[in-house]
């Protein structure tokens, strides 16, 4: 059953699991608002050539993984001590699950930061940076509306992060197809290209990451499983169970 | 870089569109083979509960089925047509606080009721298209068929031997041969045997809480019921005999349906394939246990299960 869980996680007869659930989503949000600016430090460490900035996002990328370990171990307790049904058991699923994917991110942030720092180092690449700057904000709006909707429950905005991950798959293409073009017209620029290139694989890789978070959120608010069905059905699934309901 | 590599590089976006897109199909067919490959070993995955295959009651054959059941205790009413049916060889779970009818449902059951003066019933439980509580039905007999086990273990105060006999003795089988095949067969039934067959002919009061509870069980299948209804079965029992008692329960629901009323639920959740939550008299759901204990589609459940204010 889809509940009103921001009224309803407060509601347990024993505070003591209140407090342990509010604890596990509040690590979490924390987990990803450090994340996110991970991410948008690494962008800017990459369109400013600032490596110091690449420097310090390679040395947070541990406070993120330790995050993750803290967040699983806490799960862990949750679910040896309470043994939570429905809803919360729910709630501490999709926050071990959506822990791997930020911390995925994270690497994906500290990658794309050392390349940053190479290309800041050894000169830049000759195209790429507008891709780059624009499929970052867009990865990183996905990222934020993740969160958002995970800290809100709100299905409805998690379908719309699935939805955008499409486009960005499209953005990367294109840019793709861009700088091979661009490769062949100049060769000596190659090393230097494929930097960005892996750049721009790095943003993609985190816009999946995000729709995978999407899903937990999906999963969490809704109950049904919406991973590997695709986006119509997802849609179905999540706007039929709320037409019923209304 | 040439057009191929172009190419080349889109290529694995789209195949892993597909992938996603086939996914569903792909596990469903995976379901089939480990089923198919499950009876090599002489087992189902479906009996065992434990496949990925969801339980549905549409798919369920029927044991006993409650119609429109109320029950009075004097002017007070406990149960509110009550509608569901029992599913036949499954384990059925009722849930429910205190005080919430679950005990008087389960005991309707097997006319338990009829020994309360003030009880009255109105509806019908239907078991091989026979009403139970028609006034043909011979309530001995449907005590046979519909054997109960309560809270508290409670051997009679004889050997563990006639204990187990006692209501084939009742039944006026008296064959020594027949008498020791069944006690033997009962007793492994309940996984007591290898604990007590060097002192078959000592007092059943000797045994621990455990396995006096497990030999009751033992005297309650030795007739040969086709229902089980458990009440409590384990509240009094240590951990290690609850788990010997949920294991029995899953090895017993191959033979018999089971019905059982538990206040732990995760006990509930643990041996039960169907699950009915019960709130005032009313049964608000049933369903899977699956889905009661990961997705409950009304609210009460969701608040009862996961322990929330009701």
């Amino acid at each position: 059953m889809p509940v009103d869980m921001n009224s309803d996680l407060n509601q347990h007869i024993s505070q003591q699991f209140n407090s342990e659930l509010e604890e596990l989503r509040s690590q979490l949000l924390a987990m990803g608002g450090a994340v996110e600016k991970q991410v948008s430090d690494a962008i800017e460490s990459l369109i400013e050539a600032d490596s110091d900035l690449a420097l310090s996002v390679r040395a947070k990328d541990d406070d993120v993984n330790f995050m993750e370990v803290s967040i699983d171990e806490e799960a862990a307790r949750i679910l040896a001590r309470r043994q939570p049904a429905a809803s919360d058991l729910r709630l501490v699923i999709a926050c071990t699950k959506a822990s791997t994917d930020l911390e995925r991110i994270g690497d994906e942030a500290a990658k794309i930061a050392r390349f940053s720092m190479e290309l800041a180092e050894h000169g830049e690449a000759p195209r790429g940076y507008v891709e780059a700057r624009h499929i970052g904000t867009h990865v990183r709006r996905m990222v934020q509306d993740a969160l958002n909707a995970f800290a809100r429950f709100d299905a409805d905005m998690a379908l719309a992060v699935a939805q955008e991950d499409k486009n960005v798959d499209r953005e990367y293409r294109s840019a793709m197809r861009e700088l091979v073009t661009y490769m062949m017209e100049d060769p000596r620029a190659i090393s230097r290209v494929l930097n960005i290139m892996w750049v721009l694989r790095s943003l993609e890789r985190i816009g999946d990451h995000a729709r995978n978070i999407a899903e937990y959120v999906i999963y969490l608010v809704k109950g049904t499983d919406v991973r590997h069905i695709g986006l119509k059905r997802m849609k179905a699934e999540v706007f039929d169970r709320s037409s019923t309901e209304a | 870089m040439t057009e191929a590599a172009v190419a080349r590089e889109e290529a694995p976006q789209e195949e892993d569109i597909a992938v996603k897109d086939t996914a569903i199909p792909e596990s469903t067919d995976m379901t089939t083979e480990t089923e198919t490959d499950s009876r090599t070993h002489g087992i189902s995955l479906e009996h065992l509960g434990r496949g990925r295959q969801k339980l549905s009651l549409e798919q369920e054959e029927t044991c006993l089925d409650i119609k429109d059941l109320n029950l009075y205790y004097g002017e007070k009413q406990a149960l509110f047509g009550i509608n569901m049916p029992i599913p036949k060889k499954r384990v059925t779970a009722f849930i429910g606080p205190s005080g919430c009818g679950k005990s008087t449902l389960l005991r309707s059951l097997n006319r338990m009721n009829d020994l309360v003066d003030s009880c009255r019933i109105e509806g019908q439980v239907m078991h091989d298209e026979q009403d139970i509580y028609h006034k043909k039905v011979d309530v001995s007999d449907l005590r046979r068929r519909v054997g109960m086990v309560f809270q508290k273990p409670n051997p009679f105060p004889k050997s563990i031997y006639e204990n187990v006999a006692y209501g084939l003795r009742i039944q006026g089988i008296n064959k020594r041969r027949v008498l020791d095949e069944t006690v033997e067969w009962a007793l492994k039934g309940a996984a007591l045997w290898e604990e007590v067959k060097d002192r078959l002919h000592e007092s059943a009061l000797g045994l621990s809480g455990g396995q006096q509870q497990r030999l009751v069980i033992a005297r309650t299948i030795a007739v040969k019921p086709e229902v089980l209804l458990l009440d409590e079965p384990a509240s009094a029992l240590d951990p290690i005999s609850t788990l010997k008692i949920e294991e029995l329960i899953n090895e017993l629901k191959d033979r018999f349906t089971i019905v059982i009323v538990t206040h732990n639920m995760q006990q509930a959740a643990r041996v039960s394939d169907y699950t009915a939550f019960m709130y005032m008299g009313q049964l608000i759901e049933f369903g899977d246990t699956d889905t009661i204990f990961t997705n409950p589609r009304e609210k009460k459940t969701e608040d009862y299960i996961t322990g929330r204010y009701g």
